[in-house]
């Protein structure tokens, strides 16, 4: 579903150039469960924003589905976003002024989904993700583990083709972090791609497929 | 995006700092209520001054000694002049289309009258006075229509000048020195009040010749005619040329009609209300770099949620049109706040100094509107293109 190969992405930094992609290639099937580890520096961000279409590499082709996504302009490579790919970050990125509702709705309001039809889809998820309680609360009345779940309805909202995540636990307490994962394994077992960055070993090891990224390569892959 | 969505996160984006927000409108508000009110006053005394000119009829043709070039310097002061007078005068009603020609001359006077002495200003006038320039006589008649140039020595009396000199008595009949003159008193014109400063009520009007006498001059300051209803002015002014040209040999007058003057007085006017304007402009200007200001800093705190709608799927586009939007919105809540502003400021003055003309017309308060709603999309322009251009990995990291 997901075909990297020969991906590069080079940063100037100080005038210097800075690798942080070098030929990279990599394939992620439909319903895979994969984590991207590697030393703090070492490309898996840049990776997982390839991945994500918010950065575009230098070289190398990348096929979404079947369709080269490469060389799309900004409306396409914002659809496509919208439809095909879900993220969710460490400091959850959640809109402070919107309700949780509107949060989780913010994908299908940018893509012009009337009122009525959102609220279809947000409400089975509220529900399923133990939201019920907190749907117009606003995300500084969450704790740190109910804004994450939050984020991770709005991933999810549009049944995106991969959900990334990156450091999806980075910003929780143990107990949370650990809600969190299972609840992303879970969606994994309904059917859902899933792609997390950490640098956390533990939760990295649970991935069926582990990917390590050293200096901007991929140094070890253990499915593939 | 819908635009009822757009408004939705715009509306909430200003609600979530309302002190900001109501500062940034503020400038605006500032700027249109400056506007509204002073091209109010602009406007009302513009109408006020065509209204105090029109209320003598539309009719009415000025003559005036010397020729005023469009220089506006008369030639008259070469001395090649004549003057106005009487016979001119008489012989402008054999003009057919004149109704009423009134000869003028006008001056301050020292009138006494049972002991009473006041000063004011005097007209020596011509009998039709009081049809030409539409004026009621209060009690007893007006000037008889004596021969011109031997009318008997009779004073009509402005209303206050009446009441000062006769308290409490009936003036008809009475004896009255105007300056070196003695007169009596066949008439008092009704309470008229003020027309554009002049106190219409603190005046006599005698006869022109005995005026002329008075104030011991040779010609008239001012010939004034009425011509019918239905005649063109321009007739009846070339009809005047034709005949002065003839008793005089040369045009060393100079015909003005209302027209004329009300286009004189209108163009004078109408800059003035653009230049007060103008003044409420610059207030508007420093109110548009408010919205600036504020919008930069808007695009820098919210980088991490320009950031968030990238991913999840805005575009470029949706990016500059939600700050654009909320940058014209700001600037449209504060123009309408302004105008509300400028409205009670304006019907305040009107009611606290009645003599203060206020109008405020509906295309001003339809303008002013859409000009605070420009300035918010102009002002807004470049911090939103700020917005889209950003790069969504660095705008995600900015928290």
């Amino acid at each position: 579903m997901i075909e990297l190969s020969d991906i590069c992405r080079t940063f100037a930094v100080g005038g210097q150039e800075v690798r942080a992609m070098d030929h990279v290639c990599l394939a992620i099937g439909a319903g895979e469960y994969l984590s991207i580890m590697g030393p703090s520096g070492s490309g898996k961000s840049t990776l997982l924003n390839i991945i994500g279409l918010l950065d575009t590499p230098n070289s190398g082709t990348y096929l979404l589905d079947g369709r080269d996504v490469t060389s799309l302009g900004d409306e396409q490579l914002a659809a496509t976003r919208s439809l095909k790919i879900g993220f969710i970050f460490q400091f959850f990125h959640l809109i402070s002024r919107l309700t949780a509702t509107e949060n989780i709705e913010l994908p299908l309001m940018l893509a012009g989904v009337p009122a009525r039809q959102r609220h279809q889809r947000s409400a089975p998820l509220i529900d399923s993700f133990g939201l019920g309680n907190r749907r117009h609360h606003r995300p500084d009345e969450l704790s740190g583990g109910q804004r994450q779940r939050v984020a991770i309805a709005r991933a999810v909202i549009n049944q995106p083709a991969v959900l990334l995540a990156d450091e999806p636990t980075g910003n929780l307490d143990r107990s949370s972090g650990a809600e969190i994962i299972e609840l992303l394994e879970e969606l994994n077992r309904g059917g859902q791609t899933l792609v997390i960055v950490t640098h956390d070993p533990e939760i990295g090891e649970r991935a069926r497929r582990l990917v390590r990224v050293v200096d901007g390569r991929l140094a070890s892959d253990s499915g593939g | 995006m819908r635009s009822s969505d757009q408004l939705h996160f715009i509306t909430t984006s200003i609600r979530a700092k309302p002190l900001q927000s109501f500062l940034t409108g503020l400038g605006i508000a500032v700027g249109i209520a400056a506007v509204i009110l002073l091209t109010s006053m602009g406007e009302g005394l513009q109408r006020f001054v065509v209204a105090e000119f029109t209320q003598f009829g539309a009719n009415l043709i000025a003559i005036n000694p010397g020729k005023v070039t469009t220089m506006g310097t008369p030639l008259g002061i070469l001395g090649s002049e004549r003057l106005l007078t009487l016979e001119d005068s008489e012989a402008l009603r054999r003009l057919p289309q004149a109704e009423a020609v009134v000869p003028m001359v006008q001056g301050n006077v020292e009138v006494s009258a049972e002991g009473r002495t006041r000063r004011i200003t005097l007209y020596g006038v011509g009998p039709e006075m009081d049809r030409a320039f539409r004026m009621q006589v209060g009690s007893g008649r007006f000037l008889p229509p004596d021969d011109p140039r031997l009318a008997r020595p009779f004073v009509v009396l402005g209303d206050m000048v009446a009441r000062e000199l006769f308290p409490g008595e009936n003036p008809i009949g009475k004896r009255i020195q105007v300056g070196n003159q003695p007169g009596r008193v066949i008439g008092v014109m009704e309470h008229k009040g003020q027309i554009l400063g002049f106190d219409m009520d603190d005046t006599v009007y005698i006869p022109a010749v005995r005026a002329l006498d008075l104030f011991d001059r040779e010609g008239l300051m001012e010939i004034d005619v009425l011509y019918r209803d239905g005649y063109q002015a321009e007739e009846v002014v070339a009809g005047i040329r034709r005949i002065l040209v003839n008793r005089h040999g040369q045009e060393d007058f100079t015909v003005t009609t209302q027209q004329q003057m009300l286009d004189v007085l209108g163009s004078v006017l109408s800059m003035l209300t653009v230049a007060v304007g103008a003044l409420g402009g610059i207030s508007l200007l420093v109110g548009s770099v408010g919205i600036f200001t504020i919008m930069t800093i808007a695009v820098r705190e919210r980088t991490a949620e320009i950031g968030l709608l990238r991913a999840v799927g805005a575009t470029r586009q949706q990016i500059l049109m939600l700050f654009l939007l909320e940058g014209t919105l700001l600037a449209g809540l504060g123009g309408a706040a302004g105008l509300a502003a400028g409205f009670f400021c304006a019907s305040l003055i009107h009611a606290l100094v009645p003599l203060l003309p206020v109008h405020t017309p509906w295309s001003f308060v339809f303008f002013a509107e859409i000009l605070s709603m420009v300035i918010g999309i102009v002002a807004g322009i470049i911090p939103a293109r700020q917005a889209a251009r950003l790069d969504p990995v660095e705008a995600l990291r900015s928290e």
